[in-house]
């Protein structure tokens, strides 16, 4: 009977993990005796990256001539709408502002633009603030008109559309910063550079809500279309893109957040004076007080650029009773002009009203900074054993294991063979109950890996059974595809030479996954479970998911200063919403039906909880766990500012020596890690809906 | 061919499905035995949503098309009116090949002699109700004034008035539908396909519509295609019924004929209903005459 078919693709699983095995001990042993199996041999590299560097140096004289055009329209529009911003006085701008956040959000909403827009002219943050608006001002309608222009074409043609999926996952997983120095030496410095790269980044959203929100458009509204005699200009305008208008401003929203963030970041470059160029400058310095004060400035612009945007997009059309006659009908209109031609000509005339006098800013930092430093010095004994409790009991035994990391100086004790043993036991006795109690081989694999993974870190396993054991579960989880872009990607990373900084992205990642997953799972169970605590912390998720990634940066820098623990605390912190917001949603979205039946039979809060509920939110959550891990490598470059080894560091050393070919790679290598854990966890989040029928 | 007809369809095809499956329909469908070409296509691993489907419909008739779902009722309504484009076959309207007219022609068709009302009503949520039902005249450029006055006479006519500026989602279903109608009437066109359009109306409300629809007809005479699966309704509606199995037409008569002479057990076990309704009521057959 064991021989039948359908047992097949059975024994072949068993079979590849054997081979597995196999290749692991026998690489372990050889480790010692053969030096190219402990570490990858420098001459086997092959070096992409510097014929990317060839090619650009061929290809940048070869397309100056257009580019530096393309470039100077740019540079154009975006002059003229700083410079239209910086002159229009700022009594008028602040009222405008506060007109248009009335109109999408209310009063409340209002209310809070003219409250941020105080501290922000109070603090003197007004011109860096209008230079980033500008810049977002320009990205966003130049993303949104492309973005749905190729979102059309995608849609019209299939061709198109699967040839553009894999180049957005790509332009959405690169880092910002490795494609920053290939668009430097192709445009040339200035604010332009940073004005692309946004847009770049601030596509892919646009396109997707495209192509997405036509293709969900009923095909009876189509057809309705048609036979109404519609040609094919006006059934898209006329009837697919109102249909799918919803949509696609869903999708116009985020484009306005990534360009938003990307403006932010790429500041980096500098050659604008914004506000993202102030948060970096004074960190740099290790001006705590100023940055935190222009941190607030981009927290605050995120969060009303996202509330007006959302806001804008969720208004419901419904039929207004025509109260107004005439011109009464748009108030806000109105209002505006009102504004304008009341403030407008007396800013001619009073200097203060026209450019908000330097006087009347009023100077906290000073203050701000003397109180934190009463702050860190009362702390900093409790933050600095936090902060060595972290790295040596936790981050380092991950990087270098704990057969590097334990030491009389570490740890206060020696790794004795004794304890190699009990350790490996302990190890052995937890699979083996994982597999005996509940009969989960899964469980079993797991607990054995990391066993394996935490005894020689991530820096310590010879390269072919990392990339053996990595594929093999890319195999388990979603088939020969799957497992085939997985060696792909190791296989790209170790040909170019960024093995060992990948291990230490590695271990960085994988460390703040598993604390900021279970971590946020918990929170979102509670969530689940409690409705005040839902409550409360969903304004606090919406608002930490639109703040720029930079901000991240900030109170962690402070608190523990530059250093790889600060790195992992940031990337914890950013990963974090999303294991929160996927099991909450998850635990909450089961069906009503399924938890009566629970009741029905009898269960405990506690029993319906893991026995009904859980199972089913597993699809829900495993995505969470996807979007943790994408967040967490989307992190890692912007990480590297507060200093980390690894991948993130080697992209931000190239933007330093403008090395395309290295930043392309290195990034390349991290979106191609991104790209290969989504494609695993979405395929096994797929086969267990499937499996549960959903 | 009498002049009475208006719309005739000769040994229509539709196949989904691998190309080779679609190219085993091009070169057998004209052998007329259809259950090997079926065959044929199934083993390309291909559908044949509607298998040499013929009929003629006369100009101000209710020819109803009936059968269980995935019978390939609307496959054959979306042919006729080339939504989709059939595989294979021939259609006439007033004569005239209407599968050779080029894309412009096709529009300009649609504009002016075409009208379908959908099962789930197919209206434009952007739309106020009274846009919708001005949208095929909009596509027409007919200017704003007198595409809105000819809506209002529409709405007058479904008996909607006063909804002119809400949206369709704030509508009932019945009243959805009357927009739907009101919106493929709006254009004047000869011919006018419906496709289930009360299925999803609940029972009074559908049978308050099939009255009002007959109304209409009587005042109207439109030469009217229409598909529903519910026999009772098809009996009460139709001046001939054609009924579908497995995309094949099996019989076309007159309502009373289909009942009274079955053509087969399916036809027959399939029209029960109506045969059992019609004996509890008795005096309705007289109403069929
Ligand atoms: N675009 C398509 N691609 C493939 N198969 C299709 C397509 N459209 C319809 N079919 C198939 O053609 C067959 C007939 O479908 P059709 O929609 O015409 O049935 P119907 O009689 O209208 O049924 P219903 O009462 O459910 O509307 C079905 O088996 C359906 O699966
Ligand atoms: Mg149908």
């Amino acid at each position: 009977m064991s021989d039948s078919p359908t047992d097949w693709p059975r024994h072949r699983t068993v079979a590849f993990w054997a081979v597995c095995i196999v290749i692991s001990v026998i690489c372990f042993q050889q480790a010692e005796t053969r030096e190219w199996i402990g570490r990858f041999p420098k001459e086997w590299t092959f070096g992409v990256a510097d014929h990317i560097n060839v090619a650009m140096n061929w290809l940048v004289p070869l397309l100056s001539g257009p580019l530096h055009a393309l470039s100077a329209i740019l540079g154009f529009l975006l002059d003229v709408t700083r410079d239209t911003l910086a002159w229009t006085p700022w009594p008028v701008a602040f009222c405008l502002f506060v007109i248009v956040a009335h109109k999408a959000g209310g009063l409340s909403l209002a209310l809070f633009m003219a409250m941020s827009l105080v501290y922000i002219l109070v603090t003197g943050y007004w011109d860096r603030s209008m230079n980033t608006l500008a810049l977002v001002g320009v990205a966003v309608p130049l993303s949104i008109v492309l973005g749905v222009q190729i979102g059309i074409l995608g849609y019209r043609y299939k061709w198109l559309n699967a040839l553009t999926q894999p180049v957005l996952d790509v332009m959405q997983a690169l880092p910002a910063f490795a494609y920053l120095i290939p668009i430097l030496l192709l445009f040339g410095f200035g604010p332009v550079v940073g004005l692309i790269a946004s847009m770049i980044f601030s596509i892919p959203p646009m396109v997707r809500n495209t192509i997405l929100g036509l293709q969900r458009v009923p095909p009876e509204i189509s057809e309705a279309g048609l036979i109404s005699g519609c040609n094919r200009g006006q059934l898209l305008w006329w009837v697919q893109i109102p249909a799918a208008l919803p949509q696609m401003k869903i999708g116009m929203n985020q484009t306005t957040m990534a360009a938003l963030s990307m403006v932010i970041i790429a500041a980096i470059i500098g050659g604008s004076d914004d506000v993202g160029w102030a948060v970096l400058n004074t960190m740099r310095k290790a001006q705590f007080g100023p940055s935190l004060i222009a941190g607030l400035v981009i927290a605050l612009m995120a969060m009303l650029i996202d509330r007006i945007s959302l806001g804008f997009a969720n208004t419901e059309k419904e039929p207004k009773p025509e109260r107004h006659a005439g011109i009464f009908r748009y108030p806000y209109a109105l209002a505006a002009l009102a504004v304008i031609v009341s403030i407008l000509p007396m800013s001619f005339f009073v200097a203060s009203l026209h450019y908000y006098p330097r006087e009347w800013v009023w100077d906290i930092s000073a203050h701000i900074t003397a109180a934190l430093d009463v702050f860190i010095a009362s702390t900093s004994g409790a933050l600095e054993s936090v902060k060595r409790a972290g790295l040596f009991f936790f981050l380092l035994p991950f990087r270098i294991g704990l057969d590097q990391a334990v030491s009389p100086y570490s740890w206060g004790i020696e790794f004795t063979p004794a304890l190699r043993i009990a350790y490996a036991g302990s190890i052995a006795v937890g699979s083996m109950l994982a597999l005996g109690l509940s009969g989960s081989r899964s469980g079993a694999i797991f607990i054995a890996v990391c066993g394996v993974l935490f005894y020689y870190g991530t820096t310590g396993i010879p390269w072919p059974v990392f990339i053996c054991t990595i594929t093999m579960l890319a195999y388990a989880a979603g088939g020969s595809a799957i497992a085939g872009l997985a060696f792909a990607t190791m296989i790209f990373i170790l040909l170019n030479g960024l093995w060992e900084p990948a291990m230490f992205s590695a271990a960085l990642c994988g460390a703040a996954i598993l604390i900021a997953f279970p971590l946020g799972m918990a929170i979102g169970t509670i969530a689940a479970q409690v409705d005040w605590v839902s409550k409360a912390i969903r304004p606090v998720n919406d608002t930490l998911q639109t703040m720029p990634q930079f901000v991240y940066l900030i109170p962690f820098l402070m608190l523990f200063q530059v250093g790889e623990f600060t790195a992992l605390i940031v990337v914890i912190a950013y990963a974090l919403v999303p294991a929160i917001r996927y099991t909450e949603h998850g635990l909450r979205s089961v069906p009503v039906a399924c938890i009566e039946a629970g009741h029905a039979a009898g269960c405990t809060k506690r029993q319906l909880l893991w026995w009904v509920k859980m199972p089913q939110a597993v699809p829900e959550i495993m995505l969470g766990l996807n979007q943790t891990v994408i967040y967490a490598l989307s992190m890692l470059v912007i990480a590297a500012l507060v200093g980390t080894r690894g991948l993130g560091q080697q992209v931000y050393v190239a933007l330093g020596k403008a090395d395309s070919g290295l930043g392309l790679v290195a990034g390349l290598s991290i979106a191609l890690v991104a790209i290969t854990t989504d494609r695993i966890l979405q395929g096994l989040s797929r086969s267990r809906k499937k499996a549960l029928g959903l | 061919m009498s002049v009475n007809v208006k719309l005739s369809c000769r040994n229509l095809w539709k196949t989904y499905g691998p190309q080779e499956a679609v190219e085993v329909t091009r070169s057998a469908a004209g052998s007329g035995n259809a259950a090997v070409v079926m065959q044929r296509i199934r083993e390309a691993q291909g559908l044949a949503a509607c298998a040499g489907i013929s009929f003629d419909v006369m100009r101000g008739e209710i020819f109803i098309l009936m059968g269980l779902s995935g019978s390939g009722k609307s496959t054959a309504l979306r042919c006729l009116s080339r939504l989709v484009e059939p595989t294979m076959g021939e259609i006439l309207i007033d004569g005239e090949d209407f599968t050779a007219k080029s894309p412009r022609e096709l529009i300009d068709f649609r504009r002016h002699k075409m009208g379908m009302v959908f099962q789930n009503f197919g209206l434009m949520p952007h739309l106020t109700v009274l846009e919708n039902i001005a949208f095929p005249l909009r596509v027409q450029g007919i200017d704003l004034a007198e595409r809105n006055e000819r809506a209002r006479d529409m709405m007058r006519l479904v008996e909607l008035d006063g909804r002119e500026n809400a949206y369709p989602r704030q509508l009932s279903g019945g009243q959805q539908q009357r927009v739907g109608i009101a919106r493929s009437l709006a254009g004047d066109p000869d011919i006018w396909f419906l496709d289930e359009p009360f299925s999803a109306l609940d029972p009074l409300i559908r049978r308050q519509m099939q009255n009002e629809f007959l109304h209409l007809q009587s005042t109207l005479h439109k030469t009217i295609i229409f598909v529903t699966h519910d026999i009772s309704e098809a009996v009460r509606l139709a001046d001939r019924i054609a009924i579908m199995k497995g995309g094949e037409i099996v019989q076309i008569g007159a309502p009373r004929e289909i009942l009274e002479n079955p053509a087969n057990d399916y036809v027959e076990e399939f029209t029960q209903d109506a045969r059992e309704g019609l004996m509890i009521r008795g005096a309705s057959k007289a109403d069929l005459e």
